[in-house]
């Protein structure tokens, strides 16, 4: 029996589409008030399972229970208190900013009154007030995003679903719905979001795990994931493509904990940047150009599986 | 508690009716007006001077307007069934953001057809008033008609939802018209008598839930309708429905709960 403040609990949990198998059997906990993230590149399986939490694909096989509840019973139930923004928008593009929110709680069955005036505070929260008449078409993609976050909202979730929230976002408007996701956190409301971005991982997430072919390779905190997979800094260097090889080679013998050997480009893992690169030049090498970061989870992903998050 | 949640996905409808009346207004209701008018009163002159008695002894207009009732409450409930559920599935996904609330497929299904009732009635009620003004009408019994060309355009609207669910791209709507619905609009007896058509072809018009309505607007009209065949037209519609909602509930659940 789960703890009280386990929200979401899953074990074994696979989803297939005929011989295709989209989740393979994943374990997972989703513990009230954190912001959990799934992390993986396309096909990674991320979307199916957001879609068996949000209760609109029966799962295949394994065990999920939501808030306490089943997903193949008690579905209404579930989705009463669940909050979604899918990753395309379903707005009614006919409708106006206001009408959608409207329209959006009477399919919670909220009385009027308590809708106008969630209404009123969720479109001051997502800053679009002022277009609150305007029909939503021409709206940009960052507002329509916006709206649909504040749609989410409406019937007061304790958990809310966001698949892929920036993707398609130009960078302000990613800031600006990173800004938004963020307060609600520190009001702590209940986060689950899906992501191929390594930067929105590291920022919203408290937890996350990482997908890959339906299946979970890790799990952590940003920061605990980082530390178990990576370096703390990353040298990356360039070379002439025709000396790439040959420097890849001389490389073997440098004092790193490991490397990896891009097409474009060598990452070596190491403590120190700096110091690396004088041992680097110490083996005769010159590079064209040299990096020193500190490790992402875009490394962490590299690690486990061998390939880059965005492909 | 089902009707309930229908209810809820049937105020959506409305909300996106308050923008687009006006528009279908014109297709169903005015341009059944116009065949009314064309046919009815104009071929119908030329009708009238050598054929009233094959059509049952009354005037071409006083034929026609039943007829006419059936046929457009059909066109109404094919042109709210194909395009505007594609839309909401395929293109704008308001049915993708309404499965995600307390919503279940059945429930959203159930909405749409409680507002497509509704445009029938609205439609098929304007339509009988003209008709009446047009003093094509010879029997009390025709207020019966109304919810009978109801039924005809729901016995079309049901299986048709439950079959639109179901695509991706607007195609076989193209064949649906060209195919089904004009042909249905021509030959069904809104125009003349099925009995006019060749023996061999006549079973099939019995099969279309088009001339059961036509028969029964028509008989209902000019107060010739009796309690069997009555119950009879009725029943064919009513289960032409029944296995529609059934095919809906589950073309409507395969494509939201994928």
């Amino acid at each position: 029996m789960a703890a009280p403040d386990v929200l979401i609990h899953a074990r074994g949990l696979a989803k297939s589409f005929g011989d295709a198998v989209a989740v393979g059997g994943i374990d997972f906990d989703l513990h009230r008030g954190e912001a959990f993230g799934f992390l993986g590149p396309n096909g990674a399986g991320k979307s199916s399972t957001m879609r068996m939490i949000g209760c609109v694909s029966p799962p295949s096989g394994g065990e999920l229970s939501i808030l306490g509840l089943s997903p193949l019973t008690d579905g209404p139930a579930i989705r009463a208190r669940l909050g979604v923004v899918p990753q395309e928008d379903t707005l009614d593009v006919e409708l106006t900013v206001r009408e959608n929110l409207i329209i959006y709680g009477r399919y919670f069955g909220l009385p009027r009154d308590v809708i106008a005036d969630r209404a009123a505070r969720l479109l001051e929260f997502v800053q679009l007030s002022d277009r609150a008449e305007d029909q939503v078409d021409p709206l940009s993609g960052g507002m329509k995003r916006r709206l649909t976050i504040a749609r989410s909202l409406i019937n007061e979730p304790e958990i809310l679903l966001l698949d892929e929230p920036t993707t398609g976002l130009d960078p302000q408007a990613r800031h600006a719905v990173w800004d938004r996701l963020y307060r609600l956190k520190q009001q702590g409301v209940t986060l689950v979001l899906t992501t191929h971005y390594m930067d929105e991982a590291e920022q919203l997430c408290d937890r996350l795990v990482v997908m890959d072919r339906g299946a979970i390779a890790a799990e952590g905190s940003p920061r605990e994931l980082i530390g178990r997979y990576s370096t703390p800094e990353v040298l990356e260097l360039r070379f002439d493509p025709a000396e790439h090889e040959q420097a890849a080679e001389k490389l073997a013998d440098a004092p790193a904990e490991r490397m990896e050997v891009l097409a474009d480009r060598i990452l070596l893992y190491i403590q120190d940047g700096d110091a690396a690169l004088r041992a680097v030049r110490g083996l005769g090498l010159e590079p064209l150009t040299s990096l020193v970061r500190r490790s992402t989870l875009e490394d962490v992903f590299l690690r486990l599986t061998g390939r880059r998050l965005e492909d | 508690m089902t009707a309930a949640f229908a209810v809820r996905e049937f105020r959506f409808w409305l909300t996106d009716y308050r923008r687009t009346w006006r528009g279908s207004i014109y297709t169903s209701v005015l341009s059944p007006v116009l065949y009314l008018g064309a046919m009815g009163l104009g071929l119908g002159t030329l009708v009238n001077a050598r054929h009233s008695a094959s059509l049952g002894g009354v005037s071409y207009l006083v034929f026609l307007a039943p007829g006419l009732l059936a046929a457009a409450s059909m066109q109404t409930a094919v042109g709210e069934s194909t395009y505007p559920v594609l839309a909401s599935v395929k293109w704008i996904k308001t049915y993708q953001a309404a499965a995600a609330t307390p919503l279940r497929p059945s429930d959203i299904f159930h909405g749409h057809l409680l507002f497509t009732a509704m445009r029938l009635t609205m439609n098929c009620s304007i339509f009988m008033v003209v008709i009446a003004a047009f003093g094509a009408v010879r029997s009390p019994w025709v207020i019966a008609a109304l919810p009978v060309a109801v039924l005809t355009g729901m016995a079309f609207a049901v299986p048709i939802d439950a079959f639109a669910v179901t695509r991706n791209k607007d195609q076989s709507f193209a064949m649906l018209f060209r195919f089904g619905m004009i042909p249905l609009f021509l030959f069904s007896g809104t125009f003349f008598p099925i009995t006019q058509l060749p023996g061999w072809i006549r079973p099939l018009a019995y099969i279309t839930p088009l001339w059961h309505g036509v028969a029964l607007c028509r008989s209902l009209s000019l107060g010739t309708a009796t309690p069997g065949a009555a119950l009879g037209h009725v029943a064919y519609l009513a289960g032409v429905i029944a296995i529609g909602l059934v095919a809906g509930h589950r073309t409507y659940r395969r494509r939201l709960y994928v």
